[in-house]
């Protein structure tokens, strides 16, 4: 009865094991069939580099060039401004925090992470866009400069997690043999401990940056959705994420603007994949 | 209960004895020191002298407070939240606690019972201190390296592999290497805590006959679990038993004729 039981439950988490794989793969094809059918329309050159963006003209301009720059640039200022900000925030909450400050810094951190991305977008809009608009002397606040902010909060509570977790698990030896050798503590936080843990923190970025890359609401919100090739962080931009929610509605399934929206979520999946594999890398490395 | 003060002034008696070279003078002098971690009193109104030149062993049983004691001299108990001292430590006619504790490591160093080098190439780990000090020139460096790493009789054996990160070395390497990278900082004391407890018989007596080299050059305390290297490499050896000091005497002295019979009990093995 016993060895039954065992059978039995073997068999379901074996099941449930498989179920995930089996949705993923699913998932994965049907995005494969719907979106590989816009090559038949246009050829991949002209999709991922062609400049324009006009899938409802006739005929349909389907380049979305302008897209992955607008995801881009948005990407690269978030990372700008929250890698700093964060990895800093984790040696401080790792290394030099009181317990009770960083109890409160780690509650905090976790709050961030809580508030629903439809939110954070919403108080941008009412915030930070007007403000941009006229600190900038702008037509309009709803730029890449108020995206990359906005999206800059999102990536931080991930960043600081895992650096700080990182951090953590380098080898008090480490330490202990740094400072009895005369180090100061800021010494061996930059000469040992943040190098120890350097591929820790570049995972916890590469997590960061593929929030940043997925996200969809705030930015949809407040970047103000031009799908035009920016030339400065003071413009509208859209990006991947943008566009297919703001566009799938509109589409006629079957068509070839509904296509390309589907090959557009292929190149959003190849790219986050690779930066979770990297970030994946990254952390393997450390455990070695 | 042995008063600590009574065993001082025994000892003294004692060191009429003890052969020129040891009895240079005070080097560190301890009065009653006491330190807590958070509620747990884990040494118990200590005084002890620990003289130029000599290898002072600190035996005892596992929490009798004497790793606790080595880390307060350096200091570096004080990283920890909840630690609480009293009582003086005087290193050459200076209190540690107004020193500047940057300064009080580079002058005490430590090697550590687990082999800890640093993530880091064989070179870099014995120029580390030296780096932080300011010495950039890379034949200064190479020289304190050299140097450093005869003294701890490690040259020889790696002299052609210093660009190998050090966790390539085997572990009685790796603990000479952190000898040779205390040395580097040229040092007045050096702790050693347990440095041969992960180390194989080999391995140990290499560590051994470095550290009785070194005696000459620097004063050494030793914490050791191994009662036998206490009577191999110790000039004065200190028993230590939950947190208080037993007895301070000669090495000879302690082990073949101890005052206290809880040292007698702990030296034949009847317990710890």
């Amino acid at each position: 009865m016993r060895k039954f039981k065992e059978f039995i439950i073997e068999k379901l988490i074996l099941l449930s094991g498989l179920t995930s794989i089996f949705f993923v793969v699913l998932i994965f094809l049907f995005l494969l069939k719907e979106g590989l059918s816009v090559f038949q329309i246009v050829t991949p050159c002209d999709f991922l580099f062609g400049k324009s963006w006009y899938p409802i003209s006739e005929p349909a301009q389907l380049g979305i060039l302008p897209l992955m720059m607008g995801s881009l640039i948005i990407t690269l200022g978030a990372t700008i401004i929250s890698v700093p900000i964060g990895v800093a925030c984790a040696v401080y909450i790792a290394e030099v925090a009181p317990s009770r400050i960083k109890e409160i810094l780690k509650a905090g951190i976790e709050l961030l992470a809580a508030i629903p991305s439809v939110v954070l977008g919403f108080i941008g809009m009412m915030t930070l866009v007007p403000w941009i608009k006229n600190v900038f002397h702008l037509p309009t606040g709803l730029t890449a400069l108020s995206g990359s902010v906005m999206l800059a909060f999102m990536a931080m509570p991930t960043i600081v997690s895992i650096a700080e977790d990182a951090l953590y698990s380098v080898p008090k030896s480490y330490k202990e043999g740094a400072l009895a050798l005369g180090a100061t503590h800021w010494q061996t936080i930059y000469r040992i401990i943040v190098p120890a843990a350097s591929s820790g923190i570049l995972a916890a970025v590469m997590l960061g940056i593929g929030r940043v890359i997925g996200e969809t609401m705030a930015v949809m919100m407040i970047t103000g959705n031009a799908a035009v090739i920016p030339t400065s962080i003071l413009q509208p931009v859209r990006t991947l994420t943008a566009t297919i929610a703001a566009e799938m509605g509109e589409a006629v399934v079957g068509s070839e603007h509904y296509f390309a929206l589907f090959a557009i979520g292929i190149v959003l999946f190849i790219i986050s994949f690779i930066i979770n594999v990297t970030s994946d890398l990254f952390l393997h490395r450390e455990r070695k | 209960m042995v008063n600590p003060v009574k065993n001082i002034k025994s000892d003294d008696v004692c060191n009429r004895n003890v052969p020129e070279k040891v009895s240079h003078g005070i080097k560190i002098d301890i009065h009653n020191l006491n330190i807590w971690f958070a509620e747990n009193h884990a040494l118990k109104n200590v005084s002890m002298q620990v003289f130029s030149h000599e290898i002072l062993c600190a035996i005892g049983p596992a929490n009798s407070g004497k790793t606790s004691f080595l880390r307060t001299i350096n200091r570096l108990n004080s990283v920890l939240p909840n630690f609480k001292t009293t009582g003086a430590i005087v290193l050459d006619g200076q209190d540690i606690t107004k020193m500047d504790v940057e300064l009080l490591r580079k002058k005490v160093g430590m090697v550590f019972a687990m082999p800890s080098p640093l993530p880091l190439s064989v070179f870099d780990n014995v120029a580390y201190g030296a780096r932080m000090s300011g010495i950039k020139n890379r034949n200064k460096l190479n020289a304190v390296v050299e140097r450093s790493l005869q003294q701890a009789y490690l040259w020889q054996e790696i002299k052609d592999r210093l660009n190998e990160s050090a966790f390539k070395l085997s572990g009685g390497q790796q603990q000479r290497l952190c000898i040779a990278r205390t040395l580097a900082v040229e040092p007045d004391v050096i702790l050693f805590d347990e440095p041969c407890s992960g180390l194989d018989p080999i391995s140990t007596t290499k560590v051994e006959e470095a550290m009785l080299k070194l005696k000459e050059s620097y004063t050494i305390i030793l914490v050791t679990n191994n009662v036998k290297q206490a009577a191999r490499v110790g000039n004065r050896t200190a028993f230590f038993l939950n947190g208080e000091l037993i007895e301070l005497d000669r090495t000879e002295k302690l082990f073949t004729a101890p005052s206290d019979q809880r040292t007698d009990g702990y030296i034949r093995g009847k317990f710890g």
